[in-house]
């Protein structure tokens, strides 16, 4: 039932972009989508991502403004760095544990934290779902900290948006047990 | 009149901005001390400033045809940078292209010396 | 729009000029791959930024090509410059370490 589901979302999404391809909203391009997306997943099966969550539209909308956001703050701290910047800069490579470990979440929490720059995935452990991070323009632990403290919020975000209930409350008892700092747990 | 002349001016904005974003990653290119935070660098003009161009074009250009293959562009972007970056990234961290002097702590290198 | 236009081109010349330096400065592989990255998004704005000068959109299916095929050369050497692809990132070590263990 659950791979059914899963098929169901891969069409859809293989359809959406065929349609942004001809760029008409027709019945046409809806059917011919439809089609060519059951042909390519019958003819290069996928292999298993499971979705178990729903789309969340408020949870949607509150990760992406909140992304686009740190996406210009970020850029255009990293080009005052760039152009302004006197001294060589520190770095850190930081391992971040997350709390839900789903193949899926791990990707969408791998995605937004290496679009966003000044952080850039340098390797991950995907057994235990801890991505390393190396952090550009670290000065000191007060900046480590609050480093781990946006990743988690990413993630937090990311579930809110398209994570199930079940990884909802996993990521709320997580986000009460960590308290101030620590980013092991 | 009025509402062309403001779209115009949004999609100018876009443009310089994004250009900007691009010389700022070429500087940073050149000027920043070790590889990784080069890749740092280069992820701007790959997200914001292309994001920040493609939607002046979609102003500029206005047609539906043309917007749907801007979001595509867009989307497709965004998908395969950090891809890419992820692979440079482990190859160099593998490879030992980083500088350690320049690094605060690296949890990565306690992890890896625990490996048996 | 002209004034834009002009000072946009200046801008990603400029860009695309210093990446150039970086390819060829080098040192490793790795940093000429990311300039080639960078060359290769400064294209895609370049190209962008003309159809958008010139309200003309016959470029824009090529900026599709690039965006989806970009990232596969930069992968690909990637690989090869990896001196051991095989090797786990810690797996073993982070499972029985006491620090990171727990968090379900």
């Amino acid at each position: 039932m659950a791979g059914t589901r899963d098929r169901l979302v891969a069409v859809a999404a293989l359809t959406v972009v065929w349609m942004l391809l001809w760029g008409s909203f027709s019945w046409l391009t809806l059917f011919g989508g439809l089609l060519v997306s059951v042909l390519v997943l019958a003819v290069f099966p996928l292999p298993r991502v499971t979705f178990a969550g729903r789309l969340r539209p408020v949870g949607l909308l509150r990760f992406a403004v909140r992304f686009v956001v740190d996406l210009w703050v970020a850029s255009f701290q990293l080009a005052w760095t760039a152009l302004a910047g006197r001294r060589a800069p520190r770095s850190a490579v930081l391992a971040l544990r997350l709390a839900v470990r789903s193949d899926l979440n791990l990707t969408m929490c791998a995605e937004a934290v290496s679009l966003v720059p000044g952080s850039l995935i340098v390797d991950l452990d995907r057994a235990a779902g801890v991505l390393y991070v190396h952090v550009f323009d670290v000065a000191g632990p007060a900046d480590v900290a609050r480093f781990r403290r946006e990743v988690r919020g990413i993630e937090r975000r990311i579930i809110g948006a398209v994570g199930s209930d079940a990884e909802i409350a996993v990521v709320e008892i997580a986000a009460a047990q960590i308290g101030d700092e620590g980013g092991s747990r | 009149m009025g509402v062309a002349a403001v779209l115009d001016a949004v999609a100018g904005f876009c443009l310089l901005g994004g250009a900007l974003l691009s010389l700022a990653a070429g500087v940073g290119l050149l000027r920043f001390p070790d590889l990784l935070s080069r890749m740092h660098a280069a992820t701007k003009p790959q997200v914001l400033g292309l994001l920040l161009i493609l939607t002046g074009t979609a102003i500029r250009i206005g047609t539906v045809v043309d917007i749907t293959t801007l979001v595509l562009v867009g989307v497709f972007q965004l998908i395969t940078a950090p891809v890419a970056a992820h692979m440079v990234g482990r190859a160099a961290y593998r490879a030992g292209l980083v500088r350690r002097e320049l690094l605060l702590t690296d949890e990565l290198a306690a992890a890896r010396g625990r490996e048996p | 729009m002209i004034v834009v236009a002009v000072i946009a081109a200046v801008f990603l010349a400029a860009a695309a000029g210093m990446t150039l330096v970086r390819i060829v400065r080098g040192p490793s592989t790795l940093d000429r791959i990311v300039a080639m990255d960078v060359l290769l998004a400064i294209t895609v704005c370049a190209i962008a930024a003309e159809a958008a000068y010139s309200r003309d959109a016959t470029g824009l299916p090529i900026l599709l090509g690039l965006s989806l095929l970009g990232a596969v050369g930069s992968v690909a050497v990637a690989r090869f410059a990896d001196p051991a692809p095989r090797s786990g990132p810690g797996r073993p070590a982070s499972r029985k370490s006491g620090t990171a263990e727990g968090g379900s």
